[in-house]
């Protein structure tokens, strides 16, 4: 019997579990308050960690001591006045793809498995600077290559409203931790959709924010051009008040934007009277799981009762953005894992005969098999001959995609979709065949070629019983209009979690 | 499938990858490029004739700062994570015979 079941019936266990049932807002009021402190906090999803992570496997590392030592010094800074932010004292999980100083940071890869940063990722430092206790590392697909976390080169994840299913992907750590209530909210990252698709398989809010809104330093890059770091979270407004803390302008990474509207918590409006949504009918033809469909166009229909303006349009190019994106993030990161070599960190191979073969030698054993079919084709795509006809051929593409965009938005506000084709698939399913897997995420990828914001939420459960995802896109930096958006959705839809549904 | 990948493409880009690919996984790299490419080639149906090439979303070309050092002197913590260091440097195979 695990320590959580022991104390289900005494009343810490009652008080326990009163906690770990509050969205991160809650809990900030409620240490605010001081109804609860820090470390009660702390010690309360840290037990929920040691009762249902041998189910689920959310997290490579757990850092307990550091999560409860953090937890003291913010409370001391709380009671001191020092700390007065709405997410101060509140649990989080960071994705094991951002350094974090001091704290084991893996990719998920062999070849990370020791790798301990001197520094930590500027999201995390916001983070860390409104008082949030850093409790672990979230497991994820390798190097963020997969869409089910089964690349994980530390075992898959599995999905907590059926451990039979994926999490999703790459993010599968960070969703399965936000529902599990392993945490209260993590942080993820989206090149093609590994926030918005495993927040859609397990039933919570996913946030990818506009291209450069928050800052890619210490984030492991995959496709740097797409990389955008963001929030998951239990509900609309915890992923707005996460935004408000990571985004942020930094001169560390050349990429980030300097904006002076990352106030998203004045977006949580119940209003989408005379909004325009446009819903592309190229996003609900074949392939679409009729399930996934009808519950998407209900919640349009909720939207539409709203005083929200629907009407359908052809978005054009879809079938293009998946082999564009292939081409584009295989040779970024061809390129960006060309520093893992086995000199400066990391593993290095036993036996070796020289400089080079020490090379090839570690690479080939420390990384798995999607990382190098991805290397390899990212090094033949950008290889001379080549390059011309397949990476600028994929960069033109790019162009006319964001083109496409540009065109919907001046007719409408969001664009209304699914995020994935169908729910979660069973474990085991989807690795024999990557071109069906690269298909999943034919809703989400060009939001990223595009550099926009997208967000994801659920709308519904499936025969099986699994959370279906709504996903909104916005126009470059406006985020605050797929808030609104989603928060007035969230409140006819009514409350949605494992714990609601049972 | 259109696209054939040779031994020879396999070899050249394993050099330009760096990576050492078992007899086994060169099979499945082949099999696997050529579904890849041939999946890839659907971006032709497009007339992109007079379209410029997009690296970036947004109109920003080069960014510049002073070479300022602005982090403190890190050595020995970085060093941790090497495989092998010697007297605070990073140890590497022989490189000259």
């Amino acid at each position: 019997m695990s320590a959580a079941n022991g104390m289900a019936g005494s009343t810490a266990g009652r008080e326990a579990d009163g906690i770990l049932n509050m969205t991160a807002l809650e809990l900030g009021a409620a240490i605010r308050n001081k109804e609860v402190t820090a470390q009660q906090a702390a010690e309360a999803v840290l037990s929920q960690i040691r009762s249902s992570e041998e189910r689920y496997h959310c997290y490579v590392t757990v850092d307990e001591e550091g999560a409860l030592m953090q937890a003291r010094q913010i409370q001391e800074k709380i009671d001191r006045g020092e700390l007065t932010h709405p997410l101060a004292g509140v649990p989080v999980a960071i994705k094991d793809n951002m350094c974090t100083e001091g704290l084991l940071t893996t990719c998920s890869s062999k070849i990370l498995y020791n790798f301990v940063p001197t520094f930590s990722s500027e999201a995390v430092l916001n983070l860390q600077r409104a008082g949030a206790v850093i409790l672990g590392k979230t497991n994820m697909d390798e190097f963020a290559m997969g869409s089910t976390t089964e690349t994980s080169a530390f075992g898959v994840t599995r999905n907590p409203w059926n451990p039979e299913y994926v999490p999703g992907g790459s993010s599968g750590g960070s969703a399965a931790a936000v529902a599990s209530r392993e945490c209260f909210y993590a942080l993820g990252s989206d090149t093609g959709g590994s926030i918005r698709q495993p927040a859609s398989f397990c039933g919570v809010v996913g946030l990818k924010p506009t291209y450069g809104r928050v800052s890619r330093y210490g984030l492991v890059a995959y496709g740097s051009s797409l990389d955008q770091i963001g929030p998951l979270c239990k509900d609309v407004a915890d992923c707005a008040a996460v935004m408000e803390v990571i985004a942020s302008y930094d001169p560390k990474d050349s990429t980030s934007v300097k904006r002076q509207d990352n106030d998203f918590t004045t977006a949580l409006v119940e209003d989408v009277k005379g909004m325009r949504i446009g819903i592309p009918g190229d996003y609900f033809g074949e392939g679409l799981d009729p399930e996934v469909k009808k519950a998407v166009l209900e919640a349009a229909g909720v939207l539409k009762e709203r005083g929200a303006v629907v009407e359908e349009f052809d978005l054009s190019l879809v079938e293009y953005a998946i082999p564009a994106y292939y081409t584009i993030a295989a040779a970024e990161a061809s390129s960006n894992l060309e520093r893992f070599d086995g000199i400066k960190y990391g593993y290095r191979t036993q036996e070796y005969e020289g400089l080079h073969n020490m090379y090839k030698k570690s690479r080939s054993e420390g990384f798995g098999a999607e990382v190098k079919r991805r290397i390899m084709l990212g090094s033949f795509v950008l290889s001379s001959g080549y390059y011309d006809a397949y990476y600028l051929k994929a960069l033109r593409v790019k162009a006319l995609i964001r083109k496409a965009f540009d065109e919907a938005f001046a007719k409408y506000d969001v664009i209304l979709g699914p995020v994935a084709p169908t729910t979660a698939p069973r474990l085991g399913e989807s690795l024999s065949d990557p071109i069906k897997m690269y298909l999943g995420d034919i809703y989400t990828i060009a939001v990223n070629l595009a550099g926009l914001p997208g967000l994801s939420m659920p709308c519904g459960r499936d025969a099986k019983g699994l959370p279906i995802g709504l996903q909104l896109i916005g126009d470059c930096f406006e985020e605050k209009k797929l808030i609104r958006m989603a928060y007035t959705y969230e409140k006819a839809r009514g409350p949605f979690s494992r714990e609601e549904a049972r | 499938m259109a696209n054939i990948i040779s031994d020879e493409t396999i070899e050249y880009v394993g050099i330009l990858a760096k990576l050492e690919l078992s007899d086994e996984e060169k099979e499945q790299a082949k099999k696997d490029m050529g579904s890849m490419l041939d999946y890839i080639d659907k971006l032709g149906e497009l007339d992109t004739e007079n379209v410029e090439p997009m690296s970036h979303v947004f109109p920003v070309h080069n960014v510049f700062r002073e070479d300022v050092v602005t982090n403190a002197d890190m050595r020995d913590d970085i060093l941790k994570n090497a495989p092998e260091e010697k007297n605070g440097m990073f140890m590497v195979p022989r490189t000259f015979e």
